[in-house]
């Protein structure tokens, strides 16, 4: 049977890991590599590096940290942030990525999501939304780090973007982001009902019954978080072991 | 003796994942990335990797003169496809409506767009992630890996062999499908192994010392 994955995700700034809290607040959380390492010794499904390298002089350290990693770690490696272009996913994919998301450039030009997936195809081609809640029932996509607005409709968008060739979409509550509350299940929920391709669920992770939740009630095909792993409150075979004694079925 | 190992390079897919995968476990063996057919041809076993589709990683075999050298190999030397490197070893994929190399009888075909999962929840297309492959007959390539152990798949579309005697593997997705077959000096796999961990990694470390039986 399909595995539920668990994908602890690396927020990498000049070649360092770090975390905040609502994008704000950064911590030093240790070496991309070290850490990678740990994760898929302990069970990790995939592993995501989210750039959030800011100065333009210092976005190819990710490339360095890619190739390094994907040299050493026999899992997926899905790589994200300031991928503006064609020539963006296919390098990262040349140094070693599985899959390069892309966020604020599809919603610049959702043209991009189709072009890309045709040159590589949508197996490597993961959209990512920021989501926040702006009435009952009903989310906007942002950009900026949550900071801008786009007036756009998450599951409108999330249907398109899977139209347009994306392979997975990566769905982040910018409500939910740091705060250790747990996954927004309702838009989880919503989304991974509407859109025919795998949905990745993320933003608030604060225990393993977060994780759980996001599969059992969001119907995520993946649960995505950090905090939780990086500062050692939980181990990712922990993690499996709660899925699996709730019914999810996991590689163990 | 030498053991030289061709990637073939036809600037589809994940091919430095498949050649780093490959260093790992090759030992004294040596790993080339062959985008001529000289380096399939003078390589003592050869790797087929692919993503993609279909028609387009034909096209781009084609473009670099390799379709020949990747015929004959699978017909002489130790060969492994992988993913979209086992659907072209196929007759016809309806991706795109494609024709492969047909070196294997039988077609490709897309998963059913209805498919419902044990929870009753719609199974997502593209088939992505870890899932386990039944070894339905025994093969040198499944040594040191359990019956059941789960690997990495991504992928629309699935073959369907003519000759159900060649399948050695199989996977459930709303129904059992080839996971993976085997014929003689062929060994194809619908997962990644490069991207399977442990047990992804057995399987090619088990490719780089296969040596079966040729005619």
């Amino acid at each position: 049977m399909l595995a539920k994955r668990i994908i602890p995700c690396l927020d990498v700034t000049a070649g360092r890991v770090v975390k905040g809290t609502n994008f704000v607040g950064l911590r030093d959380a240790g070496d991309p590599i070290e850490i990678a390492r740990r994760y898929d010794a302990q069970g990790a499904d995939e592993i995501t590096f989210l750039d959030i390298t800011a100065s333009s002089d210092q976005r190819d350290i990710i490339l360095e940290v890619v190739e390094a990693c994907a040299a050493q770690v026999f899992i997926p490696l899905t790589v994200g942030g300031g991928v503006r272009q064609v020539a963006d996913v296919r390098r990262l994919l040349h140094a070693g990525a599985d899959k390069v998301s892309i966020n604020t450039a599809a919603v610049d030009r959702p043209e991009l999501v189709r072009e890309a997936s045709d040159k590589v195809g949508s197996q490597c081609i993961v959209v990512a939304i920021d989501a926040k809640q702006v009435a009952p029932g009903r989310w906007e996509v942002f950009t900026h780090g949550g900071r801008k607005a786009t007036g756009l409709d998450v599951i409108t968008w999330a249907c398109k973007m899977a139209e347009y060739g994306a392979g997975e979409i990566l769905l982040t509550s910018m409500d939910r982001d740091g705060t250790c509350e747990g996954f927004d299940l309702a838009l989880t929920r919503a989304v991974s009902d509407a859109v025919p391709v795998p949905v990745i669920a993320s933003g608030g992770v604060g225990n393993l019954a977060h994780l759980a939740d996001g599969v059992s009630e969001g119907h995520a095909s993946a649960v995505l978080a950090a905090s939780i792993f990086h500062f050692g409150q939980h181990t990712v075979q922990e993690a499996k072991a709660f899925m699996k004694e709730r019914g999810i079925p996991v590689r163990l | 003796m030498t053991n030289r190992i061709a990637v073939v390079d036809y600037g589809m897919g994940n091919l430095r994942s498949v050649e780093q995968a490959l260093c790992h476990v090759a030992g004294e063996s040596e790993v080339v990335l062959a985008s001529t057919p000289d380096l399939i041809e003078s390589a003592d076993r050869v790797v087929f990797p692919g993503q993609g589709a279909m028609r387009d990683c034909m096209a781009e075999l084609d473009t670099r003169d390799l379709r020949q050298a990747v015929i004959d190999a699978a017909a002489s030397k130790p060969f492994l496809g992988i993913c979209i490197g086992l659907q072209m070893l196929f007759e016809h994929s309806e991706e795109g409506d494609a024709a492969g190399l047909g070196i294997l009888p039988g077609q490709v075909k897309r998963f059913a767009a209805d498919l419902k999962g044990a929870d009753g929840l719609r199974l997502k297309v593209p088939h992505m992630g870890w899932n386990q492959v039944v070894q339905t007959k025994p093969h040198e390539l499944w040594s040191g890996i359990d019956d059941q152990a789960f690997f990495y798949f991504v992928h629309s579309y699935h073959v369907v062999p003519d000759d159900a005697g060649i399948v050695v593997g199989q996977t459930d997705y709303g129904y059992p499908f080839t996971a993976a077959v085997a014929r003689d000096n062929v060994f194809a796999i619908q997962c990644h192994p490069e991207k399977s961990a442990r047990d992804g990694l057995q399987l090619l470390r088990n490719f780089v010392g296969w040596n079966p039986a040729l005619a």
